[in-house]
C-alpha cells in the first residue's frame, strides 16, 4: 500500500525539484520493503527443510517451468527500459505500447504462478502442510502480490498517458513504477535461486 | 490514550495490592491479562509514538525552515492510521475482547489453538495498521530532513532535536518491516492454519521472539531518542548556553542507533541460545551505556555554569537524569547474562523499562509538550500546575516502582494475578499507593490545561520567541501562520536563531513578500482511514464482504486522488504580507510593554 500512497505527487515547493524529492521517497521505500523480503527470506532460511513428513522441493518443483515463468518477468524488465527510453523521446504512444506488452508480459508471470500454486493446493501440499510449504507460499505470495500491485499501477499508468499525456507527475510515476518494478525482478531472482535452484539440489 | 492505559496499570495495581492468599482481589486472571497485554501495547503504540510523533511533526518542519514535510498527504494518512489503530482497541472493550498474550503476544499461546478469540485478532490489526501509518510517517520525515532544510542548514548545523527524529526515522524504517512481516506471518498462521510458530507440522515458535525483538528493541530507542533531542533542546535554551557537546551528541544518537539492532537477544538470554551467542548480545547491552553516559554528561555540562531557570521543562530533565541513571544501571545489571538468568521475567525488569520509559520517553515528552505548547497554540501553559504535576509524577514513579526491584529480589514474576507469598503484599500495597499518586499527577496537568486555556490572555506568547530560545521555530509567530515562514531563513549557525538576534536580524522584514505555493486540503487521507477501519474490524471478525469493500476502497480512493493532478495553490503576497503586518504589530507592542517591564533577557553566549 505504501507503494501506492507515494505514487501521488506532493506539492512542487520550496525551489526544490518536486520528481527528485519522490524519487527519493520512493527509493526509501523499496529499502524498507528490501528489508521486508529480508525478513521472510530468513524465515524461509530456518523453514526450508521441515518438511513435517510431506513433499519436498526436489518433489515438488518444475524447474522448466519456473524457468519460463521467470523468462516472461525478465523480459517485462526489458520491454519497460524500452517505455522508459519512449518516455524520454517524448514519444507518447510507443510508451504506451511498451507499458501493454510489459503489462501482459507480468500478467503471464502472476498467470503461470497462480497456475502453479492451484496445483499444489488441489494435489494437498497447500500452505497448511507443513513449515517449508507455509514458508514457500508466503514468500512466492509476497512477491507475486507486489506485482499484482505492480500491474493494477500499471494499468493505471496506461489509462493516465492516454488521457493526459507525459505531463511531469505522470513521468514521475512512470520512473517510480521502473524503479518497482526492476526492484522486484532483482528479488525474483533471489526467489528463483533460493528457493527452487537449491530446492532441487 | 494515556489515560486508558493508566486506568489498566491501576486496575493491575489494585489487584496486586489485595490478591493475597485466600483473596482472589476482583479481577479473574482471564480478564487480567487482558489488562497487562493491553496496557502494554496503549502506552507503547498509542502513546509514546503518537506523543513524539505529534511534536516532532510541529517541531521539525519549523526547526529547519520548511513550510510543511516532504509528502503532506501521505501524512495525512498515516495520522489517520494511527487514529483508527487506536480506535480499534477501544472498540476491543465493548465489542468481544482483547488479547491476553502479553504485549508482545508470544506463541504458542497466541496460536488460534489456545486463543480461538477475537482479542489476538485486535492485537494483530490494531498493531500493523499502525505500523504501516508509522513507516510511511518515518520514509515522509527522513525525506523531510534530507530534502527541505532551509538554505545553508548543513548536517551539522541541524538543530540537536531535528537530529535526534532523523536517527529515529532511520530505526523506524529499518526496524518496522519486520513487524509486519512478523504480525504477517503470525495473521498466516491463525488465518489460513499455516505452521511458522506452531508447535507442530514443521513450526519454529523461537522465530516469534527474534522477529519481534529485532523490531521491539530498536523500538525502545524509537521512543527514547526523541525524548533525548527534547532534553536536548530545553536543557540548551533554559541555561541560557550552547547546547554542550553538539557533535559528540549527535555521534552518541548514531552510535545508540547502530547497536540497537544488535542486543534483540537480551529479551530472552534464558531461551537456550548458548553461552557464546549470550555473551556477545551480554556484550552489546553494556556498550550501549556508553554513548548513553556521553549524553547524559553533555546535559550535565551544558547545566554546570549556566543561567539555569527551573521551569516546569528543566524539572522533568533533572527528574529525568537522576533516575533514568539508576533505571540504566539496572539495565547494564540485567545485560549479564548469570543474572539475568535470575532477574529475568521477575518484576525486577517491570521495575527497570518502567524506570527507563516513564522518566526515559515520558517525562521528555510532557518536557517538549510544556516546552513546544506555547509555539503551537501561542499560549504558555501554567506553571503552578505544572510543577504540582511534576512533583506528584515524580514521587509517584518511584513509590510505585522502587518496591518492585525489592519483590524481583524477592523471586517474584511478574504477570501475577494472584500469590501466596504474604511477604510480598506490603510491598505491592506501596507501588498501589504510587499509582495513586502518578494519578494525582494527571490529574495536576488536566487542572494545568484547563487553567491555562482559561487565562490564556495572560499567559500569551506574543513574541513569537517563548522562552528565548536557539533555534527557528521561535522565529515566528506562535501560532506560526499555516506557511510557517513568509521568506525562507538562511542560515549561518548551528543555533540559527540565536545567530540572527545577536546580529539583530532577526524579524528583519523582507523587502517584498512573495507568493507561497502550497498544497490543498483533501479529504481523501480521512476517508482512506475510514476504509481502513472497515477493514481491520471485518478482517477481527471474519467479516470477508467487508475486508473486500475496505480494501478496495483504500485503492480506489489512491487511484481516484492520482487523476487530480490540481493538488497546490498560491497564497497570494498580499495575504502574507497582511498576515505578517498583524504580527509585526504585535511584536511591537510586545516591545514597548516589556521595556517598561523588565531588561531584554541577557544572552550568555559560550562556545
Amino acid at each position: 500500500m505504501t507503494a501506492d500512497v507515494l505514487t501521488y505527487p506532493a506539492h512542487a515547493d520550496h525551489g526544490h525539484d518536486a520528481t527528485a524529492t519522490q524519487t527519493f521517497g520512493f527509493w526509501l521505500y523499496i529499502m524498507t520493503d528490501c528489508i521486508l523480503f529480508a525478513s521472510i527470506f530468513a524465515t524461509y532460511a530456518v523453514l526450508s527443510h521441515n518438511y513435517a513428513g510431506g513433499p519436498t522441493g526436489k518433489e515438488l518443483f518444475n524447474l522448466r517451468y519456473v524457468f519460463g515463468e521467470t523468462m516472461f518477468l525478465l523480459f517485462s524488465s526489458v520491454t519497460y527500459g524500452f517505455a522508459v527510453l519512449a518516455m524520454n523521446r517524448n514519444a507518447r504512444n510507443q510508451v504506451v505500447g511498451w507499458l501493454i506488452l510489459t503489462f501482459f508480459l507480468g500478467l503471464g508471470f502472476i498467470g503461470m504462478e497462480v497456475n502453479e500454486f492451484t496445483h499444489m493446493v488441489l494435489e494437498g501440499h497447500g500452505p497448511d502442510r507443513s513449515g517449508f510449504l507455509s514458508a514457500f507460499f508466503t514468500l512466492v505470495g509476497t512477491h507475486g502480490t507486489h506485482v499484482s500491485f505492480g500491474l493494477i499501477w500499471m494499468a493505471v499508468m496506461i489509462y493516465q498517458v492516454t488521457n493526459k499525456g507525459l505531463t511531469t507527475p505522470i513521468r514521475s510515476r512512470l520512473m517510480r513504477l521502473s524503479m518497482f518494478w526492476h526492484f522486484l525482478d532483482i528479488v525474483w531472482i533471489g526467489v528463483f535461486t533460493i528457493v527452487y535452484l537449491l530446492g532441487v539440489m | 490514550m494515556l489515560l486508558r492505559g493508566f486506568a489498566d496499570a491501576i486496575m493491575m495495581r489494585a489487584q496486586q495490592a489485595i490478591a493475597e492468599g485466600p483473596s482472589q482481589g476482583y479481577l479473574p486472571p482471564y480478564h487480567y491479562d487482558q489488562i497487562f497485554s493491553a496496557h502494554g501495547t496503549i502506552m507503547i503504540i498509542f502513546v509514546a509514538m503518537p506523543f513524539f510523533i505529534g511534536l516532532m511533526n510541529i517541531a521539525v518542519p519549523l526547526q529547519i525552515g520548511a513550510r510543511d514535510v516532504a509528502f503532506p498527504f501521505m501524512n495525512a494518512i498515516s495520522l489517520w492510521l494511527t487514529v483508527i489503530s487506536a480506535a480499534l482497541v477501544m472498540v476491543s472493550l465493548g465489542v468481544g475482547d482483547f488479547s491476553h498474550a502479553g504485549w508482545t503476544g508470544y506463541p504458542p499461546l497466541s496460536e488460534t489453538q489456545y486463543s480461538p478469540g477475537p482479542g489476538v485478532d485486535y492485537w494483530i490489526w490494531s498493531l500493523q495498521l499502525g505500523g504501516i501509518g508509522t513507516l510511511m510517517t518515518g520514509i515522509n520525515f527522513f525525506v523531510t530532513i534530507v530534502k527541505m532544510r532551509a538554505p545553508g542548514m548543513t548536517y551539522m548545523k541541524l538543530p540537536v532535536f531535528t537530529w535526534a527524529i532523523f536517527v529515529t526515522t532511520a530505526l523506524i524504517m529499518m526496524a518496522f518491516p519486520v513487524l509486519t512481516v512478523t504480525l504477517a506471518l503470525l495473521t498466516l498462521d491463525r488465518y489460513l492454519g499455516m505452521h511458522f510458530f506452531t508447535n507442530s507440522l514443521g513450526g519454529n515458535l523461537m522465530m516469534f521472539p527474534n522477529l519481534f525483538w529485532i523490531w521491539g528493541h530498536p523500538e525502545v530507542y524509537i521512543v527514547i531518542l526523541p525524548a533525548f533531542g527534547m532534553f536536548s533542546e530545553v536543557v540548551a535554551t533554559f541555561s541560557q548556553k550552547r547546547l554542550f557537546g553538539y557533535h559528540s551528541m549527535i555521534y552518541a544518537s548514531i552510535a545508540i542507533g547502530v547497536l540497537s539492532f544488535a542486543v534483540w537477544l537480551h529479551h530472552f538470554f534464558t531461551m537456550g541460545a548458548g553461552a557464546d551467542v549470550n555473551a556477545f548480545f551480554g556484550i552489546a547491552t553494556m556498550i550501549i551505556a556508553v554513548p548513553t553516559g556521553v549524553k547524559i554528561f553533555n546535559w550535565l555540562f551544558t547545566m554546570y555554569r549556566g543561567r539555569v531557570q527551573f521551569t516546569t521543562p528543566v524539572l522533568w530533565t533533572l527528574a529525568f537524569i537522576v533516575t533514568f541513571t539508576i533505571g540504566g544501571m539496572t539495565g547494564v545489571l540485567m545485560s549479564v547474562p548469570a543474572a539475568d538468568f535470575v532477574l529475568h521475567n521477575s518484576e525486577f525488569l517491570v521495575a527497570h523499562f518502567h524506570n527507563m520509559l516513564i522518566p526515559g520517553a515520558l517525562f521528555g515528552y510532557f518536557a517538549g509538550y510544556a516546552y513546544w505548547f506555547p509555539k503551537a497554540f501561542g499560549f504558555r501553559l501554567d506553571e503552578k500546575w505544572g510543577k504540582r504535576a511534576f512533583w506528584a509524577w515524580a514521587i509517584g514513579f518511584l513509590v510505585a516502582f522502587m518496591p518492585l526491584y525489592a519483590l524481583g529480589f524477592m523471586g517474584m514474576p511478574r504477570r501475577l494475578s494472584h500469590y501466596d507469598n504474604p511477604a510480598w503484599q506490603p510491598y505491592l500495597e506501596v507501588a498501589a499507593v504510587g499509582a495513586v499518586i502518578i494519578f494525582v499527577g494527571i490529574i495536576c496537568q488536566a487542572v494545568q490545561l484547563v487553567v491555562s486555556i482559561k487565562n490564556r490572555e495572560a499567559l500569551r506568547d506574543v513574541t513569537g520567541d517563548a522562552w528565548n530560545g536557539h533555534t527557528l521555530e521561535w522565529a515566528v509567530a506562535s501560532p506560526p501562520p499555516f506557511y510557517n515562514f513568509a521568506e525562507i531563513p538562511v542560515v549561518h549557525d548551528l543555533d540559527a536563531f540565536t545567530d540572527m538576534k545577536e546580529k539583530g536580524i532577526a524579524y528583519q522584514r523582507p523587502a517584498k513578500y512573495h507568493d507561497i505555493h502550497m498544497p490543498k486540503n483533501t479529504p481523501a487521507g480521512f476517508v482512506i482511514g475510514m476504509f481502513a477501519f472497515a477493514f481491520g474490524f471485518a478482517m477481527v471478525w471474519h467479516i470477508w464482504w467487508l475486508a473486500l469493500v475496505g480494501a478496495l476502497g483504500m485503492l480506489v480512493t489512491l487511484i481516484v486522488r492520482s487523476a487530480n493532478d490540481d493538488v497546490d495553490y498560491y497564497v497570494p503576497a498580499a495575504e502574507v504580507e497582511r498576515i505578517e503586518n498583524e504580527h509585526h504589530r504585535q511584536l511591537a507592542n510586545a516591545d514597548a510593554t516589556r521595556e517598561d517591564a523588565e531588561p531584554a533577557p541577557y544572552f550568555v553566549h559560550q562556545v
